[in-house]
Formats: C-alpha cells, structure tokens, sequence
C-alpha cells in the first residue's frame, strides 16, 4: 500500500465513514441543541446582569463583579468537574447535558455582562440626559435609547466569545454527553481506526466556520462604521 | 449546608491533596512558559504572512486562522494525541498539548495582531519607509510597538483564556494542576481538591482578568 492509500484507509476509511455517519450525525444534532441553548440562556442571564448593573446599588455591584471574575477567570472544564462531581455527593441529581448547560451558560453569561456593561458605559452620558428630560422614564431611556446603541457595539466581541464559549460543547465529551467528540472517540476507540474522530473534526468545522467567518464579517463592518 | 461544606470546602482533605495539587500546579506554570511564548510568536507570524501583498499566501494564511478557531481547543488535543498514532506519528503528551495549543494559540494571537497592525494608520508605514527604514526596520520599531500597544488589552485576554485552556491537557493524562486534583478526588471521594485547584487558577488568573477590565476602560476612555 503505498503512503496516500494509507492516509485514506486512516482517516477516510469508506465503510466506516458510511457506519459512524448516523451516530456522527446524532452527536451534531446534540451539540447544536446544547449550544443554542447555551447562546440563549447565556446572553439573556448576562443582559439580565448588566441592566442589574446600571442601578449602581454598591453592595449588589461588588458581589456581581466578584462572581463574573470568577467565571471569567476560572477554566470552564473546572466549573464542569466541580458541578458534575460535586453535587451528587450532596444529593443534588442532575443529567449531565444539564451540568453543561448550566456551567457554559454562566460563563457565557459573565462574559455577555462585561461585554453589554461596556457597551452601555460608551453611550455618552448626554443619551442618557437628553431622553430623561423629554421625559422617559429610566426603563424607557435603557430599553429605547442606550441598549440599542450598546448593543449595537457590542455585537462583534460577543460573536466571537459566544462563538467561543460554544464551542466549550466538546468538554461534555469529559461527562458523558453524547455530542459530536464524544461519539467521534467513542468510534474510534471501536473500530480501531482514526475516520470517527476526523469525521468529528469535520463536523466541527463545517457546524462553526460559518459563525467564525460571520464574526470576521461583523468586524470589518464594526471597524469601517467606527472611522 | 454541613454536608455541602463538607464536600466543597473540606479542610483536612484540601491539607492531604496540597502536595499534589502542587506539583500539578508546577506542571501548569511549566505548560505556560512552553505554550504561551509559542503562541504569541506563531501568532506574529501568521498575523504577518496574513497580510503579506501575495494574494496566495494572506489567503491561506486567513484560511489557516479560520479553520483553526472553527475546531474546539478539545478536539484538536484529542486528534493530535490519540488520531495521530494511527498514521504513525504518537507524541508524547506534552508534545501533543505543545503542538495542538500552538495551531490553536497562533489563530486567535494572529487576530488580535491582526487588528493590531491594522489599527496602525497607512501614513506611519509610508513616513517610516521613506524616510528610509527597510520593511523589517519599518515593523520592528515602528508598527509593531504601535500596534501592540492598541491591542493589549486582547492580547492579556487571550493569554488568559492561554491559562485556562491548559487544564485540557489533564483529558490526555499529562498531570497538570486540574489533573492531580481530579486524582484526589477519585481517592478521597470528595470534591474539595478540585476547589482547591480552583483556588489556585483564580490565585493566577483574577489580577490579569481586573487587569484586562481595567485596560478596557482606559482605552474606551
């Protein structure tokens, strides 16, 4: 056999890819579910914090900053470990798509927090005044007059942390989940063969480089609008 | 409540893991200095083949950037350790951490130079060149300072989530700071040597995550 006819038999084995193609598929059917779930919760828990954020109560303040420096700064995998292994041993049970749920969606959140928190800190303070005195309320000048223009600025970085974050998907291999590296390693493991894990590979790459290429996108359209 | 500190914050445990989860931490600050300075200079390099005036090479450049940020950290670690052997190439687990992390390190260090060197306006290359510094004279002295000066605030971030994705490396076994903690807990049944990892991840990484806010604000100021 020579080195190409290798390569192939390796990593794009026919009859393989044709066995581990539903089960392949199944764990990206999984992985997008989690993953939308994580965008959602994730985004909606962060705006919840900042808008939380913007009433400037100190001690409310203090404790929301400390939590979200944690969850920026402590490795998601950690996070995953701790819940998943701690809270059965307390009696709390609960699957483990939900540990990875739960888990990303708070570091998501705490990233979306900082991110929309800068956003509304860069609307310059006469936004806020002009529509106070036309008489809107504070709900109405965060809802119609801020937020918009926040988040406006906003949407790059938290394209590519959410972008990011998601992808954190794979650590539910770690516990268990049934997503797209877990039934890639599982496959592996059985046939002996490396063509579950590029399929995996692949399947990663065709789910997340439209977002990757939609985050450059936004970017450049960010970079032009702000000169 | 007894039962939760118990598990969590379970004193004597943390006492019994500490030696451990000390070495790992040597691990991990070993990782760092190996994974952290490949990074940032395959990431220079990238950053600038990608903006070379060839079309071919900022192409595949751009191309390599995309596809590297697009594949999970994770996958990539597991490819690298466990696909490779299949086609006759089997790293060691520090090699395969070096080798998965800097394609994955590079990619978003490339960005964040990137926008870096972007942000450094056309007139300081044609004033430096022309008054006679070569290309490499031009970006040593006089873009690169500029542009990392403007993106250092994603470039501490990045090296942050760098730290943090060392704790990957314990799925392939390599005994860092989260493994031996995970080691511990598997022997003691209680989830307070992870705490304590935990600990030590926040111990390194809060200073730089302020630091970060704090960059952030001076610049949008």
């Amino acid at each position: 056999m020579d080195t190409w006819s290798r390569f192939l038999d390796t990593f794009f084995k026919p009859e393989l890819i044709r066995q581990y193609l539903p089960s392949i598929a199944k764990g990206t059917f999984t992985t997008i579910e989690i993953a939308l779930a994580i965008v959602v919760t994730g985004i909606l828990f962060g705006l919840f914090l900042a808008v939380v954020r913007t009433f400037r109560v100190l001690p409310v303040n203090v404790l929301l900053v400390a939590c979200v420096d944690v969850m920026r700064a402590m490795p998601p995998i950690v996070l995953v470990l701790l819940v998943y292994f701690g809270l059965p041993n307390i009696g709390i049970n609960i699957p483990s798509f939900a540990v990875l749920w739960i888990v990303l969606s708070l570091v998501l959140a705490a990233f979306a927090e900082e991110i929309l928190w800068a956003g509304i800190l860069s609307v310059p303070k006469g936004q806020w005044e002009t529509a106070r005195s036309t008489g809107f309320g504070f709900f109405s000048t965060l809802i119609y007059i801020v937020l918009p223009q926040a988040v406006r600025l906003t949407v790059p970085p938290l394209t590519n942390r959410t972008l990011a974050i998601t992808k954190n998907t794979a650590l539910g291999t770690v516990i268990g989940v049934p997503e797209i590296l877990n039934q890639a390693t599982t496959g592996q493991s059985f046939s002996g063969n490396a063509t579950p894990l590029m399929m995996g590979a692949i399947a990663y790459v065709v789910l997340f480089i439209p977002v990757v290429a939609f985050g450059r996108f936004l970017e450049t359209r960010f970079r032009w609008s702000r000169v | 409540m007894e039962a939760l500190l118990n598990q969590f914050f379970n004193f004597d445990i943390m006492a019994r893991a500490l030696p451990l989860v000390l070495t790992g931490l040597r691990q991990t600050l070993l990782l760092c200095l190996v994974v952290i300075p490949l990074g940032l200079a395959g990431g220079l390099l990238v950053a600038l083949l990608s903006l070379v005036r060839l079309r071919a090479v900022r192409w595949a450049a751009i191309v390599a950037i995309d596809f590297f940020r697009a594949v999970p950290p994770l996958v990539l670690l597991i490819f690298v350790y466990s696909g490779l052997p299949f086609a006759g190439v089997r790293l060691t687990p520090l090699a395969a951490v070096a080798l998965a992390f800097f394609l994955n390190n590079s990619s978003y260090y490339a960005e964040v130079y990137r926008a870096g060197i972007e942000s450094v306006g056309r007139g300081q290359w044609d004033a430096a060149r022309s008054t006679g510094l070569t290309v490499g004279q031009t970006l040593r002295s006089v873009v690169l300072p500029q542009a990392v000066r403007n993106v250092l605030p994603d470039l501490v971030s990045n090296t942050v989530e760098v730290v943090k994705l060392t704790s990957l490396a314990s799925v392939i076994a390599l005994p860092e700071l989260l493994y031996s903690a995970d080691m511990a807990r598997s022997l003691t049944f209680n989830t307070s040597p992870i705490v304590l990892a935990a600990g030590f991840y926040l111990l390194m990484l809060w200073p730089l995550v302020r630091l970060v806010s704090r960059l952030e604000r001076r610049i949008a100021s």
